[in-house]
């Protein structure tokens, strides 16, 4: 297992956002979690990263306890790429600025070997042409596909999405994603909150349906997108499929 | 005499001008020192300030939100009056040049800080949340991704506080610095005319003007498209 998360709970001061969630990543899998919002689908992705901390249960991610004191993890979040709804990408810097500063500052790259991967990893979302500008001069889409590019360039032993598409005009939506079809192709464990069930059906080998803070069911797209067991499943699914 | 004549002779004598311009040019190097000293010392101070309130560590931060309140709201002539007339008490005799600059660089660090604090909070939490989860630090975070954003932002408000508070530098004439509007106004009382004055003015213009302009050439130059 790649990810192994079990138990976890999450408040925030009196709201309970997730209430004892066990999920597991195996290599090479690409794991779906849907549910309506304010379900607990992105805090469980960022806890995944200890981008939140969870108020209890574990986190082991690539053997490594993520909720350990003595863990680095700095160290350990290289190994987790993480891709935002509103790419955050440093305005400051040039797209291949942007993939190399990790490379150069975390993974202690010298300059000409973080660019050289930085290049390499832009060549990957199709933007080696775009490295020398700016995230202001280029188009939503592209702007994902570089911070795509940013968390790949490290190398990471799985990416958490957290509705990767969800800002983006639906015309640049499908560059995106075919960016994560070939990375998923390549092997890379994965896990995306989105609500792009498309590629949820033809590309994820697992669906997690989320609500209110419990996982509700989960299974193959098949399993939940034409014979849900659950009500609240068939009641979201039926909802999304209207649209 | 014409009311012309007398305007001239009052404020644009060219006699007075001429025998006290150099003590103005002497006047005009003091305020030059004060005011780089001043600014190099103020800003750094005020940035090294913001940073340690970045860290987040409250008992720190209550003592150093009262002493940057405290300096943002004294006038910054009753801090050169204290510091030069209050300090002999403890046996420490701070010369008028020394008053001035530690007055004005506790003001200048009082209000840069605030504006470089103003600047750290304004990044959005998203480029913490992106840059942490690449691996980095929260110091290499804040050095490479939030604090050269920040400054960015801070440099037309840090402009225009910097030069507000460099002008006052005009004060140590009150502890005998013998800076610019301190040269002017003895030369004044010693010539009975008030063109040293209009030297005096004229050296402050070709001192700040630079600045202002600086300031907006700055502003242009660091904006860029989001």
């Amino acid at each position: 297992m790649i990810v192994e998360a079990r138990g976890i709970h999450k408040h925030f001061g009196a709201l309970h956002v997730l209430k004892g969630v066990d999920l597991q990543v195996a290599e090479r899998e690409l794991v779906f979690v849907i549910g309506p919002s304010g379900s607990g689908k992105s805090t469980l992705l960022r806890c995944l990263n200890r981008l939140e901390q969870p108020s209890s249960g574990s986190v082991m991610v690539d053997g490594v306890d993520l909720l350990d004191p003595k863990t680095d993890i700095n160290h350990a979040r290289q190994r987790i790429g993480m891709v935002f709804q509103s790419f955050n990408l440093y305005p400051h810097m040039t797209a291949l600025g942007n993939v190399t500063l990790a490379l150069r500052k975390v993974a202690g790259k010298s300059r000409a070997e973080a660019d050289a991967l930085g290049v390499a990893a832009l060549a990957r979302v199709g933007l080696a042409d775009r490295a020398g500008h700016k995230p202001g001069e280029l188009s939503g889409g592209q702007q994902q596909r570089v911070a795509i590019a940013r968390a790949i360039a490290l190398e990471p032993r799985v990416m958490l999405f957290d509705e990767p598409t969800s800002a983006l005009d639906p015309e640049l939506v499908g560059s995106v994603l075919k960016v994560m079809r070939d990375l998923r192709e390549s092997g890379m464990a994965m896990v995306v909150v989105s609500h792009e069930m498309g590629f949820a059906r033809n590309a994820a080998d697992r669906v997690v349906f989320m609500d209110h803070g419990s996982i509700i069911e989960q299974g193959t797209p098949q399993a939940i997108f034409e014979t849900p067991s659950h009500e609240r499943t068939r009641a979201f699914i039926g909802q999304i499929q209207r649209h | 005499m014409s009311n012309w004549e007398r305007f001239v002779d009052t404020f644009f004598s060219v006699k007075v001008m001429t025998k006290y311009f150099p003590d103005i040019a002497y006047g005009t190097l003091v305020t030059i020192e004060l005011a780089v000293l001043v600014i190099v010392s103020g800003l750094t101070a005020g940035l090294a300030l913001a940073l340690l309130r970045s860290l987040g560590w409250r008992p720190v931060n209550l003592l150093l939100v009262f002493v940057v309140d405290l300096f943002r709201a004294l006038p910054p002539l009753v801090i050169i009056v204290f510091i030069y007339f209050g300090l002999p008490a403890v046996d420490l005799s701070p010369s008028g040049f020394v008053s001035t600059w530690l007055s004005l660089t506790l003001v200048l660090m009082a209000f840069s800080e605030e504006i470089f604090w103003a600047g750290i909070t304004s990044i959005p939490k998203g480029q913490w949340e992106a840059a942490r989860s690449t691996g980095l630090s929260f110091g290499q975070t804040l050095m490479n991704v939030v604090l050269p954003q920040a400054i960015r932002l801070t440099i037309p408000p840090l402009t225009n506080r910097t030069i507000a508070i460099t002008k006052g530098t005009a004060l140590g004439t009150v502890v005998a610095v013998s800076e610019i509007l301190g040269m002017a106004s003895s030369a004044v009382s010693n010539s009975y005319n008030p063109s040293p004055l209009t030297l005096g003015a004229a050296a402050y213009l070709i001192l700040f003007f630079p600045m202002v302009v600086l300031g907006r050439w700055l502003e242009t130059k660091m904006r860029w498209k989001r």
